[in-house]
C-alpha cells in the first residue's frame, strides 16, 4: 500500500525533477533552495495534495514551513488528515 | 529587403557560379521578385531581391566600375536622399537614384567610416578589388542578420544559415556552448550561434576579410554616459516627439505602400498613428487576434483602427494554427525557441503579404529604449525590497507588477518572497536585473544529456557575458544598466530576430522600427531614468509626449507583453493527445536519444505532464518549447530533413 511518503516523493520526482536519478533529494532538502519549485510549482503542490488525501489548504497553511522539503508535506498532510478525522 | 550571400577562396580558385547560385536560392523568400551574382575571380557575391526603392535601378549586386567596388545588400539606408545630395556636393556622380547606389559611393568617399553615417538597417558586403578586401558591415541594433563561416580555404556569408549550408564543405552539427548560452539568455551569444562553426556578426560591428585574414571591429554601442539633467522634461518631450516623427517620416520612404503593425499596446499605436500624420492617405494595419482570450488584445486594437480610421486586417490564431506552422516558422528562425510568439507574427506577415504590402512599420524597440519591460519594474522593484528585507509590505508590491498572471497573484506572501527576494550577494551583481530571468531560463539545462553538461562544463556564460559589458558599464546607474542588457541581449537575439525579421522575410515583407532610429536609441539613452519610468509608470515620457497621437485607454492600460500559448499548441490537454504527429515524432523517446542534447525519460515526464494539461508554469512551458525546437532544428538542418505540416492536417 503506497504511504504519504511515495505519493508524495513520486510527485516531487515526475513533476519537479522529470524522473532525474543523478539527483538525489533527501526528506529535508528545501524545495526552494535547491530551484526545483516556480511560482506555478506551489500551485502544482497544493492541487496535488488537495486532490491526492482529500484536505482543505488553507491560505495560512502556505507557508515554506509546512511545504518546503518531503519531510515537513508529510507532516503537513499528516496533521491535516489528523485534523480531519 | 533582400537576401545576401557570398564566396571568398582565399586559394584564390575562381568561384563557380553554381555553387553561389545554389546558396541564393536558399534565401528566395527573402527577395522574391529577382536575384543576381557577381563573379571577380576569387570572389562572388549573391543577390535576392525585394523591390522596395528604386524598382527599376535598384537591381543588385551593383557595381561602380570606376572604384572597382562590387555590393550585395540587404536593408535600407533610409537618409539616402540627404546623403545623395552630401555625396554629389562632394563631387560623386550617380547613375541611379536608389539606396544602394549611396551606399557604394558612400563607401568609396568615407571608406569604412561610412557607416556613421547611415540611418538603417543594414547588412552587407562590399568588394573593394583594388584593395582586394571585402567589407562587411551590420546595423547599429542589429535589425537584419549576417552569418559567416570560415570552412578550409573558403570564407562564406550570408543573411541566412541556411544559405551557407548549402555549400558542401560546411558541416553541421550543434555547438553545445550555443545551446547552453541560448539556455541562460535566450539566444546564443554573438558571434557564437547554435551551430558549431556558424558565425553571427554583432550588432554594430563589421568585418575586414584581407589575406585570407577576418578582423571584426565594433563601430556603435549603447552609452548611458551622458544624462540630459538641466532640461525640463516638457522640452525633453518636445525634441522626442521631434525626433520620432522625423524617424517616422524617413521610413515612410518606398517606392511602395506602406503598412503598419498593430498589437493594442502603446507603441505600435504611436507609429501607427505617426504614420497617418504624415501620409494623409490609405494606411492599411495588419493584427493578430487569438481565440484564447487570455492572449487577445483585439479591443484594444479596434480602438486604435477607429480613432486612426484605417484600412484594418486581422488574422485570427487558434492553438492549431500555431501547432501547425511550428516545424515552418523553425526553419525561419534557425535556432531554438522557448516561446511559441514568433508563430503568430508569422501568420500576420502571411496575410500582410496577402494584402498586397510589402513593408510594415513596427513598434519594436520602445520597450528596451523608454523602459516599458517588466523586468525593468522588477528590478526596480526588488532594489526597493532588498533594503527592507524584512517588510511584509514590500514584496506585495511585485504583485502589482504582474496583473495578467494568474500564477502570481495567487502566490502567498512567503513564497513571494522566496522568488522574488534579493540575495545579499547578488545586490551588487551587474546583472542584478535580469538575474531572475537566467536563472528561471538556466533550469532547461537540468534535462541536458551528460553529453552536453561535459561540453559545458567549463563554460560559464554569465562570466563569459560579464566580461563582454563595455568598461562604461560599471559606472551607470541601475535603470541604464538593466536597459542595456535588454537592448544588446534579448532585443537583437530573439526580439529582431526570431520574433522579427524572419517571420517578416519568412513571407517576404520588410519590418521597419521608427523607435530604433539610433537618434531615438541614443536621446533615449541620455533621459533621465525618471523620466522612463517614473515612479512605477513604465515609458512615462513617452506616454506623456504622444498624449494627442494615441487615445487614452491605450496610453492608461496595463502594460501587457506580447505572448501566445505555448504546450496548449501542441496537446489537446483535453484528450491528452499531441495535435500534430510530428509532435510525437519529435519527442519521442528515441528520436530525443538520437539527437543527443536532452535526457529521453526526463523529457517523456516532461511530456507527459505537458499531455496532462498540468504543464502551467513558465519553466515548464519554456522547457518543452524550447526542447521541441530545438529537435527540429537538428531533425531540419543537421539531419537536413524538412518536417512539413500539410494544411489541413490534425490529429
Amino acid at each position: 500500500m503506497p504511504t504519504i511518503e511515495t505519493d508524495v516523493r513520486g510527485f516531487v520526482t515526475d513533476n519537479f525533477l522529470f524522473g532525474r536519478k543523478n539527483v538525489s533529494l533527501a526528506g529535508d532538502d528545501s524545495l526552494l533552495e535547491q530551484g526545483l519549485i516556480d511560482s506555478t510549482g506551489v500551485l502544482e503542490l497544493v492541487s496535488f495534495i488537495e486532490n491526492k488525501f482529500k484536505i482543505i489548504v488553507e491560505d495560512d497553511d502556505l507557508v515554506p514551513d509546512n511545504l518546503d522539503s518531503i519531510n515537513r508535506l508529510i507532516a503537513f498532510i499528516e496533521t491535516k488528515l489528523d485534523e480531519a478525522k | 529587403m533582400c537576401g545576401i550571400a557570398g564566396i571568398q577562396r582565399f586559394d584564390g580558385q575562381p568561384i563557380g557560379r553554381e555553387m553561389l547560385d545554389a546558396m541564393v536560392a536558399t534565401l528566395d523568400h527573402r527577395g522574391p521578385d529577382a536575384n543576381g551574382v557577381e563573379l571577380r575571380g576569387a570572389v562572388g557575391l549573391g543577390h535576392t531581391r525585394l523591390s522596395i526603392i528604386d524598382l527599376s535601378g535598384g537591381v543588385q549586386p551593383m557595381v561602380l566600375e570606376d572604384d572597382e567596388l562590387v555590393v550585395t545588400f540587404n536593408g535600407e539606408i533610409f537618409n539616402y536622399i540627404e546623403l545623395r545630395q552630401e555625396l554629389i556636393a562632394h563631387g560623386r556622380r550617380f547613375a541611379t537614384t536608389s539606396d544602394t547606389e549611396v551606399l557604394l559611393q558612400a563607401y568609396a568617399q568615407w571608406g569604412e567610416d561610412c557607416v556613421q553615417h547611415f540611418n538603417g538597417q543594414w547588412a552587407f558586403a562590399i568588394w573593394d578589388a583594388r584593395r582586394q578586401k571585402l567589407f562587411l558591415s551590420r546595423d547599429r541594433l542589429g535589425k537584419r542578420p549576417l552569418f559567416y563561416t570560415v570552412s578550409g580555404k573558403t570564407f562564406l556569408f550570408a543573411s541566412e544559415v541556411k544559405a551557407i549550408f548549402a555549400h558542401p564543405s560546411v558541416s553541421k552539427a550543434i555547438d553545445p556552448v550555443g545551446l547552453d548560452q541560448l539556455c541562460t539568455f535566450w539566444s546564443a551569444q554573438p558571434p557564437r550561434t547554435i551551430f558549431a562553426g556558424i558565425n553571427l556578426l554583432p550588432p554594430g560591428h563589421s568585418l575586414t576579410v584581407q589575406d585570407g585574414k577576418l578582423t571584426v571591429a565594433q563601430y556603435w554601442d549603447l552609452d548611458f554616459s551622458e544624462t540630459l539633467d538641466n532640461v525640463s522634461a516638457r522640452e525633453l518631450e518636445e525634441q522626442l516627439l521631434d525626433l520620432l516623427t522625423d524617424a517616422t517620416r524617413l521610413r515612410l520612404r518606398s517606392d511602395v505602400p506602406v503598412g503598419a503593425y498593430l498589437s493594442g499596446g502603446l507603441d505600435s499605436s504611436i507609429t501607427a498613428a505617426l504614420a497617418k500624420d504624415l501620409n494623409r492617405e490609405k494606411l492599411c494595419t495588419f493584427s493578430v487576434e487569438f481565440e484564447n482570450p487570455e492572449f487577445d488584445e483585439s479591443v484594444f486594437q479596434q480602438e486604435v483602427v477607429q480613432r486612426l480610421g484605417t484600412e484594418h486586417h486581422t488574422v485570427r490564431c487558434s492553438h492549431d494554427d500555431i501547432g501547425r506552422i511550428f516545424p515552418q516558422v523553425i526553419r525561419h528562425t534557425e535556432t531554438p525557441i522557448l516561446r511559441t510568439a514568433p508563430a503568430p507574427m508569422f501568420l500576420l506577415s502571411k496575410l500582410v503579404r496577402e494584402s498586397g504590402i510589402k513593408v510594415v512599420l513596427t513598434g519594436e524597440g520602445a520597450d528596451e529604449a523608454f523602459g516599458g519591460y517588466d523586468i525593468f519594474k522588477e528590478a526596480k522593484l526588488r532594489r526597493f525590497w532588498s533594503r527592507q528585507p524584512e517588510s511584509r509590505v514590500r514584496p506585495m508590491l511585485l504583485k502589482r507588477l504582474y496583473p495578467y498572471m494568474k500564477n502570481i497573484q495567487s502566490q502567498p506572501p512567503a513564497y513571494l518572497r522566496a522568488f522574488f527576494g534579493v540575495k545579499p550577494q547578488t545586490v551588487g551583481h551587474p546583472f542584478f536585473s535580469h538575474l531572475p530571468r537566467f536563472e528561471l531560463t538556466s533550469k532547461l539545462k537540468a534535462f541536458f544529456t551528460p553529453e552536453v553538461l561535459a561540453a559545458t562544463f567549463d563554460n560559464d556564460p554569465l562570466t563569459e557575458a560579464e566580461g563582454n559589458l563595455p568598461m562604461a558599464f560599471a559606472d551607470w546607474d541601475d535603470f541604464s544598466r538593466s536597459q542595456y542588457l535588454e537592448s544588446r541581449g534579448l532585443m537583437p537575439g530573439y526580439i529582431l530576430s526570431s520574433q522579427g525579421d524572419r517571420m517578416t522575410m519568412a513571407n517576404s515583407i520588410e519590418g521597419r522600427f521608427p523607435f530604433l532610429d539610433h537618434r531615438v536609441v541614443e536621446f533615449a539613452a541620455k533621459l533621465p531614468p525618471r523620466l522612463k519610468m517614473a515612479g512605477l509608470d513604465e515609458k512615462h515620457i513617452l506616454k506623456n509626449a504622444t498624449r494627442h497621437l494615441v487615445p487614452d485607454s491605450i496610453r492608461q492600460r496595463s502594460k501587457q507583453p506580447y505572448r501566445a500559448p505555448d504546450a496548449q499548441s501542441f496537446f489537446d490537454t483535453d484528450s491528452g493527445i499531441a495535435r500534430f504527429e510530428y509532435v510525437d515524432a519529435m519527442l519521442s523517446p528515441s528520436a530525443i536519444a538520437d539527437a543527443g542534447l536532452f535526457d529521453p525519460e526526463a523529457v517523456s515526464k516532461l511530456v507527459e505532464k505537458a499531455r496532462s494539461g498540468a504543464a502551467i508554469g513558465t519553466k515548464d512551458n519554456m522547457a518543452l518549447v524550447g526542447i521541441l525546437s530545438a529537435q527540429l532544428v537538428v531533425e531540419q538542418f543537421v539531419n537536413g530533413r524538412p518536417v512539413d505540416v500539410p494544411e489541413s492536417a490534425c490529429v
